[in-house]
């Protein structure tokens, strides 16, 4: 795809506008990419965003390769490096490898030694139980190839694992 | 309770009895505890906020513990109320910034406190007299049972419990002692103390909390690690680093009566002397006198005083508590008159 610009070379950066709710798509080459930056930039201020596409393709790759998100509560790696907040309980579990390592250089061990709630609240637990109750019923279901069956109770599950989370 | 049911009383932590309360004014410990899956109050919309005051609130509610207590919603107070609030230690600074959906629950007398959507969505904490960190890691940790079995906590049993700030993870236990030192302080031996705690990994700072310098010879020690000990052990490392600690404040304050005991009551009845007399004071000053005070009532020099009162004063002389005790506000001027006015009617003065 040739430049929407020049029209020369390879545009290597896609940018998609929304002005007043009308979306524009737009292919660059590396250095009109520049240039339009500069105008945005005069416009939006939107210097932040467009710095970044200034080395878009290589950027991308990078990205890719770093951004990680927590799917509960959307806090990326990188924010929180910059905030030094986590974003909920969730987020221990995603970023599990990085925080094993910060974990150790603050408190020089990364392993729990303390208490542990004294017991999981009666109506969650219950509700666990009921979960591994339907879980078993299911197995058995597929067992005797009643995938009818299995697939019904294994939407039921799916239901109150989401309505536990939210 | 209302908040102005405050004024007249203070906490069960000042009353200046218990272990060591010579030097040791108080104990505390404080829990952070947050609802597992639910974004931490940082991350929280306003609704999510609200939501886990509700959720936390119903908890407490069924709890012996919390029978006596009284929540207070942060964002319905005046400045005066929050900065009275921080004062009295029961909550921090932070906890008055941007108050949606944050609140105070504080028990009778004062002895625990829940900040509600802090960092965390719940920091407990217990304040005892004394050095008392057994007694209050036993209060503390029965409170957080009867909450566990109400509410879902966020743990893991590799990292154990969850935190916003992974510089609390683990057991998210901060135990803290506030020591008063003066004759380490004047012996000149403090900042080799103060160095020798650093190196072991506690912290240390002022009296008025974090980021404040030492006023009135108080130093706030407690441990930094939260993460690959049991609570216990976090707590005996405290312990047995508090005890040499204390010793060599008795041995400073020995030193001090013996080489030079005039020099020592002289500064003693000084500084109680311009305690009652004087009519215009400032905070600083007053909290250097009291200290003196202080010493002057654990070294039997001044005998017919009661620490508690002595102890109180280090609150209620501060900005806020001047201004609830008079019912307005009160510029800086008008306060170092009342400051001095409410110091003369405490210790008996002209």
């Amino acid at each position: 795809m040739q430049c929407d610009i020049c029209g020369k070379k390879k545009a290597t950066v896609h940018l998609t506008e929304i002005v007043d709710e009308q979306m524009s798509e737009m292919h660059l080459c590396e250095e009109c990419a520049r240039t339009k930056s500069v105008q945005m930039e005069q416009q939006f201020g939107l210097s932040d965003l467009l710095a970044g596409l200034a080395d878009f393709g290589k950027q991308v790759k990078d990205k890719e390769q770093t951004t990680l998100a927590c799917a509960n509560c959307k806090l990326d790696y990188e924010e929180f490096k910059k905030m030094g907040r986590l974003g909920c309980s969730e987020c221990y579990t995603e970023f599990e490898s990085h925080l094993a390592n910060l974990l150790k250089k603050i408190h020089g061990s990364n392993r729990h030694l303390g208490k542990a709630p004294g017991s999981i609240p009666v109506a969650h637990k219950k509700e666990i139980e009921t979960i591994n109750d339907i879980k078993h019923e299911m197995q058995e279901s597929i067992a005797r190839e009643d995938f009818e069956k299995a697939a019904e109770l294994r939407d039921k599950i799916r239901g109150m694992e989401q309505e536990d989370k939210s | 309770m209302r908040l102005d049911d405050l004024i007249y009383h203070t906490g069960e932590w000042l009353r200046g009895t218990g272990p060591h309360s010579n030097i040791v004014m108080s104990s505390r410990i404080r829990l952070a505890r947050n609802l597992a899956q639910k974004p931490f109050p940082n991350r929280a919309t306003k609704k999510g906020s609200i939501s886990i005051l509700e959720t936390v609130e119903e908890a407490v509610s069924g709890i012996d513990y919390f029978k006596k207590s009284t929540t207070f919603k942060i964002h319905e107070m005046d400045n005066i109320d929050k900065q009275f609030l921080i004062e009295r230690h029961l909550m921090s600074h932070e906890h008055s910034m941007n108050t949606e959906g944050k609140a105070l629950i504080v028990s009778d007398e004062e002895i625990l406190s829940v900040m509600v959507n802090e960092e965390d969505h719940m920091r407990i904490q217990v304040m005892q007299s004394g050095l008392n960190l057994n007694e209050t890691w036993k209060i503390i940790n029965s409170i957080d049972d009867a909450l566990s079995k109400r509410l879902d906590f966020a743990y893991s049993p590799r990292w154990g419990y969850l935190t916003a700030c992974p510089t609390n993870t683990g057991t998210a236990m901060r135990g803290s002692v506030m020591l008063h030192l003066p004759a380490l302080v004047m012996t000149k031996q403090i900042n080799k103390v103060l160095s020798a705690i650093a190196k072991l990994s506690f912290a240390s700072r002022g009296f008025y909390g974090e980021g404040t310098q030492a006023q009135g010879n108080f130093y706030q020690i407690s441990n930094q690690v939260s993460l690959g000990h049991s609570e216990e052990e976090i707590l005996q490392n405290i312990n047995g680093l508090l005890k040499q600690v204390i010793e060599q404040e008795i041995q400073a304050r020995q030193a001090l009566m013996v080489q030079n005991k005039p020099m020592l009551e002289d500064k003693i009845f000084r500084s109680l002397g311009v305690l009652k007399s004087a009519y215009i004071i400032s905070s600083q000053e007053t909290v250097e006198l009291l200290s003196m005070v202080r010493m002057g009532i654990d070294l039997d020099v001044l005998k017919d005083l009661d620490r508690r009162v002595v102890n109180e004063l280090f609150i209620t002389i501060q900005p806020a508590h001047l201004q609830k005790i008079e019912g307005k506000k009160l510029s800086a001027s008008a306060r170092d008159t009342k400051r001095a006015s409410l110091i003369r009617e405490k210790l008996g003065g002209v």
